[in-house]
């Protein structure tokens, strides 16, 4: 079984890079055009991990993660946000919100899956 | 391009050889999108005289070339048993009248051999070169100089 | 392409979305100030492209708009006001992400420009400064340590490097000796699972770095009845087998540092000697309370809750797909085809007397309407509303006034009027030039204005909107209006009509469209770049539109320009001349006539004119402007067609039949062609046939000097 990956991110071009490098590591891929559409799709998707942005229209990254932790079912769903630089701030109020890592732009495939290796229960 | 690469030996290409005037003349088939009878053109007008005007190729519109016109050998006054060559040249279409088409021959590049002197300076600059085909000559077009350059589009 | 150009092609369609975000959300920013969704989409659409820019590492790009993201960070945050000179930064901040934007797509480097032009460096200066005044002053280098933080070593990827935090001389970096062997306590606390992580795929990815040796310590674990769901009570010994630095097992713990007690610990018993903190690799990370503190600076509830209340209010994203321009050019092609063939379809029905059967009659109404109606739709796609090219304009409005040193606004209306995508990128051009000529020539100075009693402030109106099947654009500002003495005196000192004539205000205007017009007494910078207002008009026109002027001297000017809906179908009277048939665009048929006797004039050998209503046309034979045959010596009983030219001539042309109006489908001709002297293009008759599409304007051109000549003495 492959691993499902949602990825939500608002820009057209960040979600065509996540899908490509997600795709080539072997990866089931759902997308997400912003928090709001992420909760929508996060039924049906059933995903493994969970990546999305932070700065989102409608409904932001950490909207989005505090949302999904509410929901008891995703309690231990792993979700990885993507930040732009190091910004520690950022990461640390990702993990207020309860996102479980963390993924810094640009990032290539290999950096990618080593965060997901990382906080997927289902060995890759 | 769908030249010379399809031949095996890389060397080779096939031409289409056509006459004009009582003469042959070829081009590479690659360039040749279709063959088809001569109709009624629509003339333009303040273009040379070698183009003949336009035709009606499934809804694009086509520039015709007299090419006997063009190479100097007199103009061509067509009927039904000319064809019009539809030719693709650096993405633009356009038809080439001539008298018949004659054959559809492989040749060896390297025998290309330089365009004699010909009578005709129109003709020296439009012919690339020329193979010797069963004992006749036939002239290699150099399509890219058959059609009238922008400035000479509009005179 | 590869994958990941196409990508990069798509980053920049998508850049294109999101400066035209930009400047939406700028416009909005400027009317309120404390707009925050506007101030949050502006923020986004930099991120996003700082982003995407990040991908494909056009590092210029990623500097500049970290900057600017910087700046409006603190906006968002309420440290800077968005208003007076800060506003202004920001439109020139967006001004120069179009620029770095263009330049990368167009593969310049922009470095190249940014170093010779010392106004990036100013405009990054003052992003900068105008953050600073805040206290916060990161710009150009990403410095997380600006919040007190010490990052995790995230260097892993770069081989050869030190880590951030490990020494040099680091002998952690393992396989000295067996001894050397790291030895790692793991001790999960309960955060760890609450935000989803979880021993297993750790140590699972610990193990692909060395073999593992791991125990799992159950010493902690209560009897059964004591034991509490999610408390956390396992904690590991993992000893790596060798070659495994501190680094990269403390990035595989990356994620978890706060939420466990992690011990690396080397060798046996030496471990407690290691002097410094640095040098120690024996570390103990946890929880700190420096984290804590963080989070009161940066409280993650106002963010949410900003996050969350633009929910209801903003729509849901677009639903729309992007499609390859060439793709809807053939469908438009084909559909072209399609509507040519169905009335090819119906003329040889009709020829054939079929159409006497009512069954053929409906369903061949039904095709044609089926026809028409997708031929319609297929237009729309390539359909955009002129909004982007609005917001390029007032770019252009913002850099004339500062140039020229005159207050200018530009006031838009009609944003959402749709034409066709090749003729708004065609535009750009023309509405430069024409709000750069307002500007320079049209407004005048703020002292001037004073003076004239008018707000010291210009105002440049430009509006865009459908009207009787054309799209109208306009051009309008409250200046001083156009001199026509001023302007008539330069025309005959250029020669360009002769001293005695006397022109209509009208065609006093219409000289300025006439090449190498200018009416500026010194020709500035700005729009004195050896481009005319001929040039202008002769876009336009090839554009299949018409440009016209009008003006109240004191008061200002308005430039007209109307434009076909779609470059692809032209309305237009079929006429036959010299057995040839040829289409007259209706655009420019004002009526059509017969010529009769008492109406024509001789002036000379050749030059005929209609007198109509007291007025002298001059008349020109349509086959002879084409170059089929000579002027026929009479005309009497011949149709005519009276056309307007774009500079306001009337002209009659003679033809041998009127065939009736029609709708055709345009076909170029350049590009299989040329471009043809008074020939705009060709279109396909019902039968089959090609005709030409006259273009009018031109073969007045080409009559020339004859037409001034007559013209010249008509109004003597």
């Amino acid at each position: 079984m492959t691993l499902k990956i949602l990825a939500v991110d608002d820009s057209f071009t960040m979600r065509g890079l996540l899908e490509q490098a997600l795709h080539e590591a072997g990866f089931d891929v759902d997308l997400a055009e912003d928090g709001q559409h992420g909760l929508e799709r996060l039924p049906e998707s059933d995903p493994d991990v969970v990546i999305t942005d932070i700065n989102m229209p409608r409904l932001d990254g950490f909207g989005f993660i505090e949302a999904v932790r509410a929901d008891r079912k995703h309690r231990g769903l792993p979700i990885l946000v993507l930040t732009t630089e190091s910004a520690e701030t950022l990461k640390d109020r990702a993990r207020k919100a309860g996102a479980t890592g963390w993924i810094v732009k640009p990032f290539d495939e290999e950096k990618l899956v080593a965060a997901i290796r990382r906080v997927a229960a289902r060995e890759i | 391009m769908q030249d010379a690469s399809v031949l095996e030996e890389p060397n080779q290409r096939e031409i289409v050889s056509f006459r004009v005037a009582d003469q042959d003349f070829c081009i590479d088939i690659g360039h040749v999108r279709e063959i088809r009878g001569w109709s009624e053109t629509t003339p333009l007008p303040h273009t040379p005289e070698y183009v003949k005007g336009l035709v009606n190729l499934r809804g694009n519109v086509i520039p015709v070339i007299d090419l006997a016109h063009r190479l100097g050998l007199g103009h061509t006054d067509p009927g039904e048993r000319h064809v019009i060559v539809i030719t693709v040249c650096e993405e633009r279409i356009a038809g080439l009248l001539v008298e018949a088409v004659s054959d559809i021959v492989t040749v060896d590049c390297a025998e290309m051999k330089h365009p004699p002197s010909l009578t005709s300076s129109a003709a020296r600059e439009v012919v690339e070169g020329v193979f010797v085909i069963r004992e006749s000559l036939v002239r290699m077009i150099d399509l890219a100089r058959v059609l009238p350059s922008e400035a000479e589009v509009s005179e | 392409m590869t994958n990941r150009e196409s990508l990069k092609a798509g980053f920049f369609q998508e850049c294109e979305d999101l400066l035209e975000t930009m400047s939406d959300s700028l416009a909005r920013v400027e009317l309120d100030a404390a707009d925050h969704d506007a101030v949050n989409a502006l923020f986004r659409a930099v991120h996003s492209i700082k982003g995407g820019a990040g991908a494909f590492g056009l590092d210029a790009l990623v500097t500049f708009s970290h900057a600017f993201e910087n700046l409006l960070d603190d906006i968002r945050e309420d440290r800077v006001a968005a208003r007076g000179e800060v506003m202004q930064l920001l439109y020139r901040a967006g001004d120069r992400m179009h620029d770095l934007v263009e330049s990368e797509q167009n593969e310049q480097d922009p470095t190249q420009w940014q170093q010779q032009d010392g106004e990036h460096a100013a405009l990054l200066d003052a992003i900068s400064e105008a953050c600073a005044r805040t206290g916060h002053d990161d710009t150009g280098s990403e410095q997380a340590a600006e919040e007190g933080f010490v990052p995790m070593p995230l260097a892993i990827e770069m081989p050869g490097l030190p880590a951030l935090d490990a020494p040099a001389d680091d002998d952690s970096s393992g396989g000295h000796d067996g001894d050397d062997r790291w030895r790692i306590t793991f001790k999960p606390l309960k955060s760890l699972y609450v935000l989803g992580n979880d021993p297993l795929p750790l140590i699972r990815a610990l193990s692909t770095l060395c073999p593992l040796d791991v125990k799992a310590d159950l010493s902690g674990l209560p009897p059964l009845g004591e034991m509490t769901w999610d408390e956390a009570y396992l904690s590991w010994e993992i000893t790596p087998g060798d070659d495994c630095s501190a680094e990269e097992i403390r990035e595989i713990f990356e994620f978890v540092v706060d939420d466990c007690v992690l011990e690396l610990d080397r060798g046996n018993a030496q471990t407690p000697d290691r002097p410094s903190e640095k040098e120690n690799p024996s570390e103990q990370i946890q929880a700190s309370p420096a984290t804590e503190a963080l989070v009161v600076q940066a409280p993650g509830d106002a963010a949410t809750s900003r996050g969350v209340r633009g929910a209801s209010g903003q729509q849901a994203p677009r639903q729309s797909i992007r499609v390859d321009l060439d793709r809807v050019d053939r469908l438009i092609n084909l559909v072209g085809e399609l509507v040519i063939s169905e009335a090819m379809l119906s003329q040889s029905l009709s020829e054939g007397g079929k159409f006497r059967d009512p069954a053929v009659e409906g369903a061949l109404g039904q095709l044609k309407q089926l026809a028409s109606e997708l031929q319609e739709r297929i237009m729309a796609i390539r359909a955009q509303s002129v909004k982007s090219l609005f917001q390029r304009m007032s770019r252009i409005v913002r850099e004339a006034g500062h140039a020229t040193g005159k207050e200018v606004r530009l006031v838009t209306d009609g944003e959402a009027t749709e034409v066709d995508k090749t003729v708004i990128e065609r535009l750009a051009d023309p509405l430069t030039h024409m709000l750069r000529n307002a500007i320079d020539h049209g407004i005048e100075t703020p002292e001037t204005r004073r003076v004239a009693g008018k707000s010291p402030q210009g105002m440049v109106r430009m509006t865009a909107g459908h009207r009787s099947g054309q799209v109208i654009m306009e051009i309008a500002d409250d200046g001083g209006g156009i001199d026509c003495d001023a302007v008539l005196s330069r025309a005959i000192e250029r020669g360009l009509v002769s001293p005695e004539a006397s022109l209509t205000t009208q065609e006093i205007y219409n000289l300025l469209f006439e090449p190498g017009f200018s009416t500026a007494q010194n020709v500035s910078n700005l729009s004195g770049r050896g481009v005319g207002m001929d040039v202008v008009r002769s876009e336009i026109q090839s554009l299949g539109g018409r440009v016209s002027i009008d003006s109240t001297l004191g008061q200002g000017t308005t430039v007209t320009i109307s434009l076909p809906l779609t470059l692809a179908v032209v309305e237009g009277m079929l006429v036959e001349v010299a057995g040839e048939t040829l289409v007259v665009p209706s655009s420019a048929l004002r009526e059509t006539m017969r010529a009769e006797a008492g109406m024509i004039h001789r002036l000379g050998p050749c030059d005929l004119v209609l007198s109509m209503r007291g007025t002298l046309i001059p008349v020109f034979d349509l086959g002879a402007s084409i170059g089929e045959r000579k002027m026929p010596l009479d005309i009497n009983g011949m149709p005519v067609l009276m056309v307007e030219t774009a500079a306001g001539m009337m002209i009659a042309l003679t033809v041998d039949r009127i065939l009736g109006q029609r709708e055709v489908v345009i076909k170029g001709l350049s590009e299989n062609y040329g471009l043809v002297r008074g020939i705009a293009a060709a279109t396909v008759l019902g039968d089959g046939r090609i005709a030409l599409i006259v273009d009018v304007d031109q073969l007045a051109q080409n009559a020339g000097i004859a037409l001034e000549d007559s013209a010249a003495r008509l109004t003597a």
